[in-house]
């Protein structure tokens, strides 16, 4: 075909790289380089300016910062254990219930149950969900879910008060509604990931399963899901991160209020609700420590996404390795 | 094809930027100003009316609470602020020239409360409410309570006790308020545009105004202060609170206008109404101020801010009741008049 056209227009087609084509390939790669090594000189950046910020406080309140409870701008004494126990008890809460949903959802989604037109239909209201401003489901979360769990809320403190996880009667705000509502929030992100996951398993594989006699459930349960685990862990990750950071309708919904406690009715607070709500009006004194507290869930959420990855690249070598 | 439409678009914008912006900033001088949220309503209404009133004023006003207004006209990032909680002396300090600070409308906190019954009137002695927001009366039908509404029949419910969760001037007036009425307050969470608040799991926070008045109407049993305007808005039952006097005072503008006729206005104009003497007075009202620079940068600018607040304390008054805020006395206004040169 080449050869036909070549003879047939004059023009070399076929052949050597030119020197643009070397050019274009240099520089090419050199842009891609640079690119990439500013996206890590702007998070050294940021740690940077944050850790230089923060230092004043660090050195007037050290470690004792991550342990005292209380938050006295007039008497200048800062604790964030309440914030720390606040928002990794609040992701965790929305994490079970959040990843447990968008699992099913994506399982649901990409074996089959639907026809392909329904599952895409289904897929697209799934994501329509994080396109909704956060506002907007603090809103939603105040008028709707609050008075909605609060008959449950009420009903398991009265019958099983005794268990710490009912302990406290629901005031409104607290933790439960939050933790629903940052389910939702998180959903999306968790079923489209898990999805592609499910979806990248070759089809011959569900074939074989079926083929030596497993039901659809069993192929789904002890095939397909280990198969895609790898992804669905990194599903969980990210969502867990996006849990991690959220803020507005956590400021609305959790009841700022500095409590350690392990019932789902208490209000809390986290940390990323503390910054929020401190930082426009905060004075001299208390920018550096509002910084040091956006370190420590900067920490947090760079730990929890570095452990996520290592568990994932450790599992998926053993996978790959035949265990 | 998309892309080349939205180029275009984006060429368009570009251009419009270009071409139309010098323009319009040689025919209108653009004032901004920063600060409280409590009387954005009625400012903005003022600066609305103003600007249609004159073509070559534009006058931009952003409700960021009262810290960051006095934070932003510190910096000089603004023409003028306004503030609930005025300006400390250190931080008139740090203002090179000098600041003038103007009364300019004042409003009432109200303690907004949700009972289901929706008893009406619900009324709270001076002695009791400070008691709710320590979280030392934990029910509704506390007998203290219940002694001060006799026939109101109140139910064995938990108070949730709503707060403001982020920085702001209503926190910072009804913490005074709550200190000079109670030397148990003053010594525990003292006043402050944030305090330490006592920790119970019945005490919540959420942020701004209309996130308290939200929380409040959706938690049965549950009370919060919040300013009169948002409260008229939202329709909230709201307490009659017992004044120096002794009496129970409904919030009103009548109330409002007792309890500032009282006020003894200082040479700097600052002067706070914590606990209001006379019968009809409502016990908690504020004035809110207008921060403006002894010497601004052109005397154009000075004329036009001059302009706003011979409009505000005259033409402004008229709307302030209607909205739910107070209207200012004579011998405030007049006060306020004389001290409009110093805008310079």
């Amino acid at each position: 075909m080449n050869a036909f056209e070549e003879a047939t227009t004059g023009e070399q087609i076929s052949g050597p790289p030119s020197q643009t084509d070397f050019l274009l390939d240099i520089s090419f790669r050199g842009l891609a380089k640079v690119c990439a090594g500013f996206i890590i000189l702007v998070v050294v950046l940021l740690l940077w300016e944050i850790g230089y910020k923060a230092i004043p406080a660090i050195r007037e309140y050290h470690l004792g910062f991550l342990t005292g409870t209380t938050w006295d701008v007039n008497k200048q004494t800062f604790g964030i254990l309440p914030e720390i126990w606040g928002t990794l008890y609040s992701s965790i809460l929305a994490l079970c219930i959040g990843g447990f949903f968008g699992i099913t959802m994506a399982i649901f989604l990409t074996q089959d149950f639907l026809p392909a037109r329904f599952a895409l239909v289904f897929r697209t209201i799934v994501e329509l969900l994080a396109a909704i401003p956060s506002v907007v489901y603090g809103f939603w979360g105040i008028y709707v879910v609050i008075p909605f769990v609060r008959p449950i809320a009420d009903w398991l403190n009265a019958e099983l008060g005794g268990i710490p996880f009912f302990s406290t009667t629901l005031s409104g705000p607290g933790m439960l509604p939050a933790a629903l509502v940052l389910a939702i929030m998180i959903l999306p992100t968790i079923a489209a990931v898990s999805q592609d996951a499910l979806r990248q398993v070759p089809y011959r594989i569900k074939e074989a399963a079926f083929g030596l006699g497993a039901t659809r459930w069993e192929t789904i349960l002890k095939v397909m899901l280990p198969t895609a685990s790898t992804g669905i862990f990194g599903a969980l990750v990210l969502g867990f991160g996006r849990a991690l950071g959220e803020t507005m309708a956590l400021a609305m919904l959790v009841g700022n209020s500095n409590q350690l406690s392990l019932s789902l009715f208490s209000p809390g607070n986290t940390l990323a609700a503390l910054l929020a709500l401190n930082f426009p009006e905060a004075g001299e004194r208390e920018i550096p420590v509002l910084m040091y507290a956006a370190l420590v869930l900067l920490l947090i959420t760079l730990a929890v996404n570095m452990l996520g990855t290592t568990i994932m690249t450790l599992t998926s070598t053993s996978m790959r390795s035949g265990k | 094809m998309k892309k080349f439409g939205f180029m275009v678009f984006m060429l368009d914008v570009t251009l419009n930027l270009f071409f139309t912006g010098p323009v319009s900033a040689e025919e209108k001088l653009r004032l901004t100003g920063s600060g409280a949220s409590f009387p954005f309503p009625l400012y903005s209404a003022w600066f609305k009316n103003f600007s249609r009133d004159h073509k070559n004023a534009n006058i931009d006003y952003q409700a960021k609470g009262s810290g960051a207004g006095v934070l932003d006209f510190i910096n000089r990032t603004v023409d003028f602020a306004a503030s609930d909680a005025a300006m400390k002396p250190e931080e008139i300090a740090k203002v090179q020239g000098g600041v003038v600070l103007l009364p300019m409308t004042a409003g009432k906190i109200v303690l907004a409360y949700n009972i289901p019954g929706n008893p009406k009137e619900l009324k709270l002695p001076r002695d009791v409410y400070p008691d709710i927001f320590l979280g030392k009366i934990t029910k509704w039908n506390d007998p203290r309570i219940q002694a001060a509404n006799p026939g109101v029949k109140l139910p064995d419910l938990p108070i949730t006790v709503v707060r403001r969760a982020d920085s702001s001037g209503t926190t910072y007036v009804f913490t005074n308020h709550l200190s000079a009425i109670s030397p148990e307050w003053k010594a525990g969470p003292g006043s402050g545009t944030t305090v330490n608040w006592p920790s119970s799991d019945k005490i919540v926070a959420a942020p701004k105004n209309d996130g308290v008045t939200a929380t409040v109407k959706q938690t049965p049993g549950a009370i919060g202060y919040i300013e009169y305007a948002y409260a008229l808005g939202a329709k909230v039952e709201m307490a009659h609170l017992q004044n120096k006097e002794g009496k129970f005072v409904r919030p009103s503008s009548e109330s409002g206008e007792a309890a500032l006729a009282t006020a003894q206005l200082p040479e700097n104009l600052i002067a706070w109404v914590l606990d209001p003497a006379g019968e009809k007075s409502y016990p908690i009202t504020t004035f809110t101020w207008m921060l403006f620079y002894h010497h601004n940068a052109s005397p154009e600018k000075a004329k036009i801010l001059r302009e706003v607040v011979e409009y505000g304390i005259t033409e402004g008054q008229k709307m302030s009741a209607k909205m739910g805020y107070i209207p200012l006395p004579a011998n405030v206004v007049s006060a306020v008049r004389a001290n409009v040169d110093k805008i310079k």
